[in-house]
Order: C-alpha cells, then sequence, then structure tokens
C-alpha cells in the first residue's frame, strides 16, 4: 500500500501531510485546554489507549493470538511503577529505572502466561488468557493480607509524577512565556512514546518475524514446514506485546499517581482488543482510528446525552454509562457483520475477510 | 466450621447448575465450534424474568408452587426465544468467518443483553420472594434443604430427557450428525440451519431451567450474574470434554464439588495466606490446568472433523 | 555403519490411528543425489510416511537416520532444519502473502535476524533482509514463476502454485526434497514442465522424494521406486523392475502400469 501511495501521490502532497499532523499535533493540548484541563487529560488517555492498542496488535494483528486478558500487562506494569515509586514501600527510583523494569516484569508474565498455553486453539486461547487477567485482578485485589503488598482494593496512591532533575511532569512551568500544565507535559511525552510504537510497529511488519507471524497467521503447518518454530515465535509475539502494555501501565501510574485494581477489569481488555479488531486488524492508521474512537466516544457521550435525552424524553431513560456499553456492544456485533475487517483495514486484510463471510 | 459431607452437598447442588449451564456451552460448541459467549447473559435473563413473572403474580393468591412452575415455564420461553435470536441474528451471518469474528460478536451481544437487562431490572441487587417453605433435612452431620434437593432432582430429570432427546429421536440423530462433519450430514438430507438452531433453543432453556435455580437458591440476582457463572459453566464443559454432553454433565458436577471444597479448605491449605475471596480463581486454574495438561477434557472432547 | 551414501534410512517405521495401521514395519533406503519415488494406491500410507518423516506426526515404532543421524523430530521445524523440506498435497501456500514473500518465509530457517534487529534496522540486518529478497528473485526464477513474483499466492494458476510451493521449499536449503503429488492435476505439458524442473533440483544437488499417481512421471523421472500398499513396502527397485512385479501389479488391482 505503501508503494501505491507513492505512485500517485506526488512527494509534495506527502511532506504537506507530514507537515500539517505535525502542526495539529503540537497544537492539540491547547486546543484541548481552552475547555480546561480535563480535555487535556483525556487527549493524553487517547493517546495512551492508542499505546496499548497497538501493542496489542502485534499479539492480536500481526500473531493472530486471541488475547482477551492484555490489562494483566497493563496492571504489572502500572503496579511495579507504583510499588517502587511512592510511599507505601518508600521507595521512590526514578522512572528511567522503573519504566524499563515494568516492562521486563510483563514481558516475564508474558512469557510465563504464553510458554504453556499458546499451543492451545484460538478460542481457548482467549478464555485462558481471559482468566489470567481476572486472576491478576483478583490477586491485586486481595494481595493485601497477611503482607500488604498492593493495598487491596483501596490501591496505592501519592505516586511519584515522572522527573527528570527539577522538571516534574505534574506541575505547570513556564517556557519562552508560554504557560505549560502537567497533562500538557505528559501530552508531549505521550505523543513521542506513541510515535516510537508506530516506528517499532511499521518495522516489525515489514521483517523477517513479522513474515513469521503473517505465515503462522496464513497457515501455521505450512509454517512450520518452512522451518519456523513457531511457538517460540507466538511466545516472542505475547513477549513484546506485554513489554508495551507494562511500560503502558508505568506511564498511566506517574501521570494518574493512583493506581487500584478497578481500572484493569475484563471490560478494559474487551475495550483495548475492540478497538483494534473494530479499527482494523494489523492496519496501523486503523487500530489508531480505534483507539481514538473508543476514548473520544464516552466522552462525547458524556456532554451530549443528558442534554439530549431531557430535550427529548424530559429526563434521563438512560445513564451514559449504560449507553456507552450498549453502543459499545452493538458495534462490536454491527462492525463485525457489515465490515468485519474493521472500520479501516489494510487492503489486504479486507480481500481476506471479504471472502470468508457471505 | 462446614464438615465435607456439606461441601459435598453444596457442591452437587452447584454442579447441578453448572451442568445445565454447561450443557449450553457444549451443545453449541460441539455443533458449530463458537464459544458462545452470550450463554451466561441468557441465563441471567431467565433468572430475571423468572422474578419478574414470580413478583408480578405473588399477590394474586395462587398457590406458590404454580407460580414458580409459571415462572419457570415463562422463562424457558423467553429463554428460547432469545437463544433463536441470537442464533439467527448474530451468529448465522458469520458462519464462514474466522473465528476471531464470531467471538467478537458473542462478547458484543454479551455486552448488549447484560446491559438491556440492567436498563430494565436496574442497577441493584434484586432479591426473590421467599415462594417456598424451607424444610431442612439433616443426615451425617450436615444439612441440606428441599430446594437442593428439588435443584438436584429437576437437573438430573432435564439431563435425562436431553440424553434421550439426542439419543433417541431423529433431531438427536441430526444433532449428533452435524455435529460430526455438517457438509455430509446436509448431503444427507439434515437441515443444518435447523438444527443448529435447535442447539442454540435447546441450550437456552436448559440455562433457563438453571437460572430459576440460582434464583431460587441464592433468592438474589443481578444483571452481571451471568459472566461468571458462565465463565464457570465454560470451564465444566472443557472440563468434562468440549462437545460431550455427558462430559459437560459430569464436568459441571465436578467443578461445583471443587469450587466448594476448595472454598471450604482453601484456608487451611495455604496457612491462611489466601482466603476464601480466592474463590472464584478455583475455576480460572482449574479452566488453565486442563487445557495445559489434557485440552480434549477429561472424557475426550466432539467436535467432529473440522478442516 | 552409515554409509555416506545413504541419505535417508527409514528402519520399520510403524504408525496407527486407533486400531488402523497406516504403516506397518516400512523400511527403505534413500541414496544422496538420486530422485526416489513412493507409488501405491491411495490410502496406501504415502503421504502418513511423509508425515512421520517430517515430523507432523509421531510415529509409534521404528525411526529414520538421516545423514548419519538418528531423526528426532517431533516437530516439522526440526525436520526442516536437519535439512528436510516438503510440499503437500493440497497445496499449503500462504494464500494472502506474494509469491516472493512465500518464498521469503521460506528463507527464514537459515537466517538470523530477530525483534532487535527488526527495530533498529542495524547494518547486518538490512543486509541479510537484501540477501533474502536477493534469493527469493533467484528462486522464483528458478522455477519459472518471477514474473508473478508480486502477485498474491492465491491468485496463481494453479501450476504455478505448485512451483512456488518448490521454490519456497528450496529456500530451505534442504538435502532431501519430499514432493507430496506435485504433479497432481497438472495436463501432459505441464507434468513435462515439471520433470525437468525436479531433473534440475536433483542435478543441482538436492535429493528429491517423490510421492506421485502419474505412473509415466515416475518411470521417466525416479532411479528407484518403492511400492506402499495398507502400510507395508510391497517392492523397492529400479521402476522397470517394479512396474513388473506381480505383486504390484496385484495392488494396483490389474491396472497397467505401462
Amino acid at each position: 500500500m505503501n508503494d501505491q501511495l507513492r505512485r500517485t501521490v506526488p512527494w509534495q502532497r506527502h511532506w504537506l501531510a507530514v507537515v500539517l499532523i505535525t502542526v495539529v499535533l503540537l497544537a492539540v493540548p491547547f486546543v484541548a485546554a481552552l475547555g480546561g484541563q480535563a480535555w487535556v487529560r483525556i487527549a493524553n488517555f487517547a493517546i495512551l489507549y492508542i499505546f496499548l492498542a497497538l501493542g496489542l496488535n502485534i499479539v492480536v494483528g500481526y500473531a493472530g493470538l486471541l488475547d482477551l486478558g492484555y490489562v494483566a500487562f497493563y496492571a504489572v506494569g502500572a503496579y511495579v511503577y507504583a510499588l517502587l515509586a511512592s510511599p507505601h514501600f518508600g521507595l521512590h527510583l526514578p522512572f528511567w529505572v522503573i519504566l524499563p523494569l515494568g516492562a521486563g516484569v510483563a514481558c516475564l508474565f508474558g512469557m510465563l502466561l504464553g510458554a504453556p498455553t499458546l499451543k492451545l486453539r484460538g478460542d481457548y486461547l482467549a478464555i485462558v488468557t481471559l482468566g489470567f487477567g481476572e486472576i491478576v485482578r483478583i490477586f491485586l485485589n486481595n494481595l493485601n493480607a497477611p503482607i500488604n503488598v498492593t493495598n487491596g482494593a483501596q490501591g496505592i496512591t501519592l505516586i511519584d509524577p515522572i522527573r527528570i532533575g527539577d522538571f516534574s511532569f505534574a506541575d505547570t512551568t513556564t517556557i519562552f512565556g508560554l504557560q505549560i500544565s502537567g497533562p500538557q507535559k505528559y501530552y508531549y511525552l505521550l505523543v513521542a512514546l506513541a510515535i516510537m510504537v508506530i516506528i517499532v510497529n511499521v518495522r516489525l511488519q515489514n521483517s523477517r518475524v513479522g513474515r513469521a507471524w503473517q505465515a503462522i497467521r496464513e497457515d501455521e503447518v505450512a509454517a512450520k514446514a518452512c522451518g519456523i518454530n513457531t511457538r517460540n515465535i507466538k511466545l516472542l509475539a505475547f513477549a513484546m506485546g506485554a513489554s508495551f502494555g507494562g511500560i503502558a501501565g508505568g506511564v498511566f501510574s506517574a501521570m494518574q499517581g493512583f493506581v487500584s485494581p478497578e481500572s484493569f477489569s475484563l471490560m478494559e481488555s474487551i475495550t483495548i482488543l475492540a478497538m483494534v479488531v473494530l479499527g482494523g486488524m494489523g492496519h496501523i492508521p486503523g487500530v489508531i482510528l480505534g483507539a481514538i474512537l473508543l476514548t473520544a466516544l464516552p466522552e462525547v457521550l458524556r456532554y451530549g446525552i443528558e442534554p439530549l435525552q431531557d430535550a427529548l424524553f424530559g429526563r434521563m431513560i438512560i445513564d451514559p454509562e449504560s449507553l456507552r456499553m450498549l453502543i459499545f456492544g452493538l458495534s462490536m456485533v454491527l462492525v463485525m457483520r457489515f465490515r468485519p475487517a474493521g472500520l479501516w483495514p489494510s487492503p489486504q486484510r479486507r480481500r481476506e475477510l471479504a471472502e470468508s463471510t457471505r | 466450621m462446614d464438615t465435607l459431607l456439606q461441601q459435598l452437598i453444596n457442591g452437587l447442588t452447584l454442579g447441578a447448575v453448572y451442568a445445565l449451564v454447561a450443557l449450553g456451552y457444549t451443545m453449541v460448541y460441539g455443533i458449530i465450534g463458537l464459544i458462545n459467549f452470550a450463554h451466561g447473559e441468557v441465563v441471567m435473563i431467565g433468572t430475571m424474568v423468572a422474578f419478574t413473572v414470580i413478583v408480578s403474580l405473588a399477590g394474586s393468591g395462587m398457590p406458590p408452587l404454580l407460580i414458580l412452575g409459571i415462572g419457570l415455564l415463562i422463562s424457558v420461553l423467553v429463554c428460547m426465544v432469545l437463544g433463536w435470536f441470537l442464533e439467527r441474528v448474530a451468529y448465522r451471518p458469520l458462519r464462514g468467518a474466522p473465528r476471531l469474528t464470531p467471538l467478537i460478536t458473542a462478547i458484543g451481544m454479551s455486552m448488549v443483553l447484560q446491559n438491556v437487562a440492567m436498563i430494565i431490572w436496574g442497577r441493584n441487587y434484586i432479591t426473590f420472594p421467599p415462594m417456598i417453605e424451607k424444610h431442612i433435612f439433616h443426615i451425617g452431620g450436615a444439612t441440606f434443604t428441599n430446594v437442593q434437593v428439588a435443584i438436584v432432582t429437576i437437573a438430573a430429570l432435564v439431563m435425562s430427557g436431553l440424553i434421550y432427546l439426542v439419543h433417541r429421536t431423529r433431531l438427536g440423530m441430526a444433532m449428533r450428525a452435524t455435529a460430526q462433519n455438517p457438509q455430509v450430514a446436509s448431503l444427507m438430507g439434515v437441515d443444518i440451519n435447523r438444527v443448529i438452531a435447535m442447539a442454540f433453543i435447546i441450550g437456552s432453556a436448559l440455562g433457563a431451567v438453571a437460572g430459576c435455580m440460582v434464583g431460587s437458591y441464592y433468592e438474589i440476582a443481578h444483571y452481571q450474574m451471568g459472566f461468571m457463572l458462565g465463565l464457570k459453566a465454560f470451564t465444566a464443559a472443557v472440563l468434562g470434554g468440549i462437545g460431550n454432553l455427558a462430559g459437560a454433565m459430569a464436568g459441571g458436577i465436578l467443578l461445583g464439588v471443587i469450587e466448594a471444597l476448595g472454598a471450604g479448605y482453601i484456608g487451611q491449605l495455604t496457612g491462611d495466606f489466601l482466603g476464601s475471596h480466592y474463590q472464584d480463581i478455583f475455576a480460572f486454574v482449574v479452566l488453565i490446568v486442563v487445557l495445559m495438561f489434557r485440552p480434549s477434557g477429561l472424557f475426550g472432547e466432539r467436535t467432529g472433523d473440522r478442516a | 555403519m552409515s554409509e555416506p551414501q545413504i541419505l535417508l534410512a527409514a528402519h520399520e517405521v510403524a504408525k496407527h490411528f486407533g486400531g488402523v495401521k497406516a504403516l506397518h514395519d516400512v523400511s527403505l533406503t534413500i541414496r544422496r543425489g538420486e530422485i526416489y519415488g513412493l507409488i501405491g494406491p491411495n490410502g496406501a500410507g504415502k503421504t502418513t510416511f511423509f508425515n512421520c518423516l517430517t515430523g507432523l506426526y509421531k510415529n509409534e515404532g521404528g525411526h529414520f537416520v538421516f545423514d548419519g543421524v538418528k531423526l528426532a523430530a517431533d516437530a516439522p521445524h526440526k525436520a526442516a532444519e536437519v535439512g528436510i523440506a516438503r510440499t503437500f498435497q493440497n497445496i499449503r501456500l500462504f494464500g494472502n502473502m506474494s509469491a516472493i514473500e512465500n518464498v521469503m518465509v521460506g528463507r527464514h530457517l537459515r537466517t538470523h535476524a530477530g525483534v532487535l534487529g527488526a527495530i533498529i534496522r542495524n547494518r547486518a540486518t538490512m543486509a541479510e533482509e537484501a540477501a533474502i529478497t536477493r534469493r527469493a528473485e533467484e528462486l522464483l526464477h528458478y522455477v519459472g514463476i518471477h514474473e508473478r513474483a508480486h502477485d498474491l499466492a492465491k491468485n496463481l494458476s494453479y501450476g504455478d502454485q505448485r512451483r512456488l510451493e518448490i521454490a519456497r521449499a528450496l529456500a530451505t536449503e534442504p538435502k532431501l526434497l519430499a514432493l507430496d503429488e506435485p504433479a497432481a492435476g497438472m495436463n501432459g505439458t505441464e507434468t513435462e514442465a515439471l520433470r525437468i524442473l525436479v531433473e534440475g533440483i536433483c542435478r543441482d544437488g538436492v535429493t528429491v522424494l517423490l510421492i506421485e499417481h502419474d505412473v509415466k512421471l515416475v518411470m521417466g523421472l525416479c532411479g528407484r521406486v518403492a511400492v506402499l500398499d495398507y502400510g507395508e513396502k510391497i517392492c523397492e527397485d529400479v521402476p522397470a523392475v517394479v512396474q513388473k512385479d506381480p505383486r504390484v501389479v496385484e495392488a494396483y488391482l490389474g491396472g497397467s502400469v505401462a
């Protein structure tokens, strides 16, 4: 697809698009702040979810493994950060130590989970990973006695923000007369991280490993006959996805200042999976679209639905939260029925799925 | 501290419920290879509908057993329609698709059903009005109630009915044939669509019965109860061997017993490190262990030839 | 005592499925550099033999000795590692990948770039990628489908798909190439072209094991032939002798093998 794009679009347009996108990206936090810092935070979460969705994309989109418990790696990364940079244990390690550590621990969990289970067929793998995600959440919720490791349902608070020397990401700083708030700083950090993840995704896709993943997705038996150690390669996908989840978790911890098991429910896993599948599995622009839509939608609903229902019915019939869930569920059913390759699939994937559903 | 016998009795009751729900999963998976994620929600709706019927008729002066019977009947009917609807509208159009597509659809339908239930019946736990006068029996240091007896008996009757259906009727033969090899079955004149629809319908009916049992036994219901129950019942189906009816029944009972024993003894087993609120983990652990070491389940799976 | 001439020796390989004995103590030897045919009526166990050899099935009895070493191919990728490549009776290509990508996947085994290399794209990785692409192009050329390099594998003609599968198998640098009915569904011209290709492969140093039903092809191509019937080897010799063996003739139900 990149080849075709280059041939039909003159290079000037290409560069124009890049410049435009850069300008928009740089401006977003300031435009959002016009509506209040809350909107900057929403933008931050959208980017965080882009990060998570791209991580899961490696597992589901590239290697074709159904993971319904991805949130477990997110949780692990978040709690590693929380435990090592908060008053809970009195440790305050710097972020450049903890983030990689969180990624490493999440990667380890990924390999522990994957080693025995990746040989299972699709739906079973989905259920097992779902179970794993739940187990992690239950442990996080209950590991507060006899030794208080996770502080149970109350979670861990007062987590250190990311700091580089005296420059903290939590407070507002003035640079060249421009005021930049904490959330706005996190925004740029997240964008930088997201760009890195995108680059990693793209490079992985067009590599020896990426081809192996695609081969396994296409025909695992043939892939084995070609000498691919499918178990190890799948494990690699799992481990990579888990590492990204771990990093995202760490940043989440720092940004929010507080973690609790509530943030890591099955619903989260399903939401991230939906971002990948509904957006366009394996297709980076589609996944990004999915992440933005599914983060923005609840916010739009929250602001729009109350007045709308008031105007139409005089009162609230369905509260925003359940409406959101309802719409979410319906969109999954509808997208799978009418656009099973996702809203913005790669042309290849659309072909793959167009033939199998009548 | 409850005795071993007590745990076993409780486990058996719980297991009977799991078995009925597990049958729904196993029938569908055996025939079309789909994990019907929404099945747990169908069970939940069965409970809720029964609740509504019972509550509406409670003050009417009808004998309580009749009210319960009507509640059960309507609940079963509603769930059968729901099951048919799920298959016809959500799953049938996706029959040729790769595994992930119907799975996502199933998850989506599960969410829709959960939220519709929440909108209709509210977010809070709802309490079943007591309909049956409880008689308590004693045996060897443990107690059990007439409700438990009813549950186990009805479950046994229903399961026998199912076995009869599957092994002695034409429909049952058609179902078995379709599970083995759908293409050949259709060449032999079996209406695959009808068979698959029946699998969903029957499974949902069984689920409704289970839902009513849960309501009568625990006397509370909640719009989110379907999730855990469904997951555990699915575990039971896998434990027994997916696609295998006898396996689902045995798996359900076994899982019920494991869970009851585990919850009862986990404190002692882990030196009080893990308490009984880890109860839900048992099902997951069983699931993971079974899938790792014996994925075809205790009695072997029956899913037929799939290319 | 392994003779350097013998590449593959099967010793009393046995495989059963439940009560059915698919392979019954099959022993045969394949010499380096020959084209060896495996024939027999349908259901005789030829593909089962392939599958046991390449690790897709686990045989219950007997063993293989490949290149002097006992084969512990409990996983298919290990068979490929020691140098046994195969094609499939029903063609198993990566349909939604292009022809050249299919062959590039075949190069996976003999290359090393990992995740780190993929991400940082260092010089070594890029050099390896270029080498993989070059070799894939060479192989497509070799089997004669280089013009279709960027077409999706599933859009290729049947004959081209068979050739692509062979190219992909060759990419793994095998010592033994096991072809499962490569001429199935081909007409006379295509079969002749296949014969020339296989001869060329053998000349270039790869030993070939061939399952085939096309008797003319087998007799014209193979140096030696083994015949399986109901899981047992009933004959192993040069084609001319096998053709006339009464047991073989009977196994084919009196069908003429001229």
